[in-house]
């Protein structure tokens, strides 16, 4: 295969990678999307197998089956609530194969074409490898923090400590110091300590970042993978690798900037961390103020009889794993005549679509499922907003109280609705730690159970 | 060198800024309901640098280099694989109201 040829079809694929992301437009067009990118990998794959210079067939064949046979293993087995950690697991391999394929070229830079006369690697060369290293080892390691808490091994409560941002600024300086010094004097050395100071720099920026600030983090680390392997495709000269790298890299850069517009922070707030953990430290004393607790039985007398539902699903419903027990509350209502539609905050959940994925697996139809302006102006004619797992993104302090730390963060307008049930264990404030002026509202009524256990009640008080 | 000729790495450069307006547009029309799939699945098409580990992995004599790509194409062949499926998975449970 001759090297114009090659890099043709390394076109063909990025094209195809290209239409697999445009086919996400519209839940049809998507399944088809998904079989462009697998043809897109396929062309990359073997055009690169053709390459004269590549022919231990058998060891490359070996690696892609136990790779191949895990991945597939894990993709059949994995519970969609855990599409959060599976990601971010997924990310930290990304970020790995780049350092490891950079090693690869470092110590072997004629295999790849990118050697001086002399047999070193070039200089440009040597930079292109530093950005790819460095960042694919910060994704490899922020990507297991960001695992570790999802998954519950670690806490999800931000972990600060004084003078944290200014070790991490040091850290930085230091790692680009080092990088320079690798661009002039090309000693392994100088690699490892690049790529192993750029593992601590992935744990140090991720763990002061609280669990509910997750899905900005998730799609950073998204954004942080394609531009590793962009800059894995500029130090290989392959097209294919700087075209995916660039869209994957804009594509998370994006998911991250609609999470953070979805609760009004700024980019830089998210990162320097220190907010949102799984459980609010210092709360405001809740239970002072009078609230109107009800049963199961009332939640389904109440919304028996009205006319319009509207379903708004937060992270606890993932948590408890309701949206089975919650898809058959909504069909028993569909049955009764009442008007049934769902609305889902952009950052409700752990990650981008976290809600949307979820109701999908319970079969809510996709045509039920509402984001936030497409919906929000109907609360005013609703009769129920049934409020389950959400908590935060509901309250309207966020729109009303220019005191409150939620303030200008938009809001689904529950409170609009003629009543709220809103489903919760407890009385606690949500992740930012505020508490939520709709509990004590008179047209509010507390449903306070596991959120998978109120919704059978309320299936059962149905039927 | 000619004083015209312009070095292979602008090209390339000019690739990656073209590729990232076009990823710019793309994924601004991607629907939020489809967001975890766009993740999903951007995981599995950034696992393309496989190619890179393929090139290592590839010459016949043992060295260094080629321990590192054997590992980098079992990794990333675990996110192509386990991406392009739970992809698939995900997208196959959209479903459209069955009406009448």
């Amino acid at each position: 295969m001759t090297a114009n040829f090659a890099a043709l079809a390394y076109v063909l694929a990025s094209v195809l990678f290209i239409m697999a992301l445009r086919g996400l437009s519209g839940p049809e067009t998507a399944r088809m999307g998904n079989v462009y990118g697998i043809a897109g990998m396929v062309i990359a794959i073997l055009t690169t197998l053709a390459t004269p210079g590549v022919v231990s067939y058998a060891e490359i064949l070996a690696a892609l089956v136990i790779g191949g046979a895990l991945g597939t293993f894990i993709a059949q087995r994995i519970e969609m609530a855990s599409m959060p950690q599976l990601v971010a697991a997924f990310h930290s391999l990304v970020g790995l194969a780049a350092v490891l394929v950079a090693a690869a070229a470092f110590y072997n830079p004629a295999a790849y074409g990118i050697a001086d006369a002399a047999g070193a690697l070039k200089f440009v060369s040597r930079i292109e490898m530093s950005l790819g290293t460095i960042i694919g080892a910060i994704t490899f390691s922020g990507s297991i923090v960001a695992f570790a808490k999802l998954q519950g091994l670690v806490s999800g409560n931000p972990v600060v400590f004084p003078g944290q941002h200014l070790a991490n600024l040091l850290l930085g300086l230091v790692i680009i110091a080092i990088a320079v010094a690798f661009c002039m004097d090309v000693d392994p050395r100088w690699f490892w300590a690049m790529a192993g100071l750029a593992f601590l720099m992935g744990f140090a920026i991720i763990i002061p970042i609280g669990g509910a600030d997750m899905p900005v983090v998730i799609s950073m680390l998204n954004s942080y993978s394609g531009w590793a392997a962009a800059g894995i495709g500029f130090t290989l000269e392959n097209t294919a690798l700087i075209v995916t790298g660039a869209l994957v890299g804009s594509s998370g850069a994006i998911l991250s900037y609609i999470m953070c517009k979805a609760m009004n922070r700024s980019f830089f707030s998210v990162i320097l961390g220190g907010f949102g953990g799984d459980t609010a430290a210092a709360g405001p004393a809740a239970g002072e103020k009078p609230v109107k607790a009800g049963a199961a039985e009332d939640a389904a007398f109440i919304m028996k009889n009205a006319g319009k539902v509207i379903i708004v699903p937060g992270y606890g419903m993932a948590v408890a794993q309701a949206q089975h027990a919650l898809r058959e509350l909504g069909d028993l209502l569909q049955a009764e005549g009442v008007e049934v539609s769902y609305a889902v905050h952009p950052v409700a959940g752990r990650m981008p679509g976290h809600m949307n994925v979820l109701l999908a697996e319970a079969s809510v139809p996709y045509d039920e499922v509402f984001e936030l302006d497409q919906i929000n102006s109907e609360f005013r004619t609703t009769d129920v907003a049934f409020v389950i797992g959400a908590n935060d993104v509901t309250n309207p302090a966020a729109r009303d109280d220019p005191q409150s730390p939620l303030y200008g963060m938009p809001i689904l307008d529950v409170d609009k609705a003629r009543t709220v049930l809103f489903v919760k264990r407890s009385l606690s404030p949500g992740y930012a730690g505020v508490d939520n002026e709709l509990f004590y509202r008179d047209n509010t009524m507390m449903l306070f159970a596991d959120a998978k256990k109120m919704c059978d009640d309320i299936v059962k008080a149905l039927g | 060198m000619e004083a015209t000729a312009v070095d292979p790495f602008v090209f390339r450069l000019a690739i990656f800024v073209l590729a990232i307006f076009v990823g710019y547009y793309v994924v601004w029309s991607v629907t939020p309901a489809l967001h975890t799939p766009l993740m999903s699945v951007t995981n599995a098409i950034s696992s393309v640098i496989i190619v890179g580990a393929l090139i290592a992995a590839g010459p016949g004599e043992f060295e260094l280099s080629k321990i590192f790509g054997l590992i980098a194409i079992a990794l990333a062949a675990v996110n192509i694989f386990g991406g392009f499926a739970v992809t698939h998975r995900m997208l196959a449970m959209y479903k459209k109201k069955e009406r009448g």
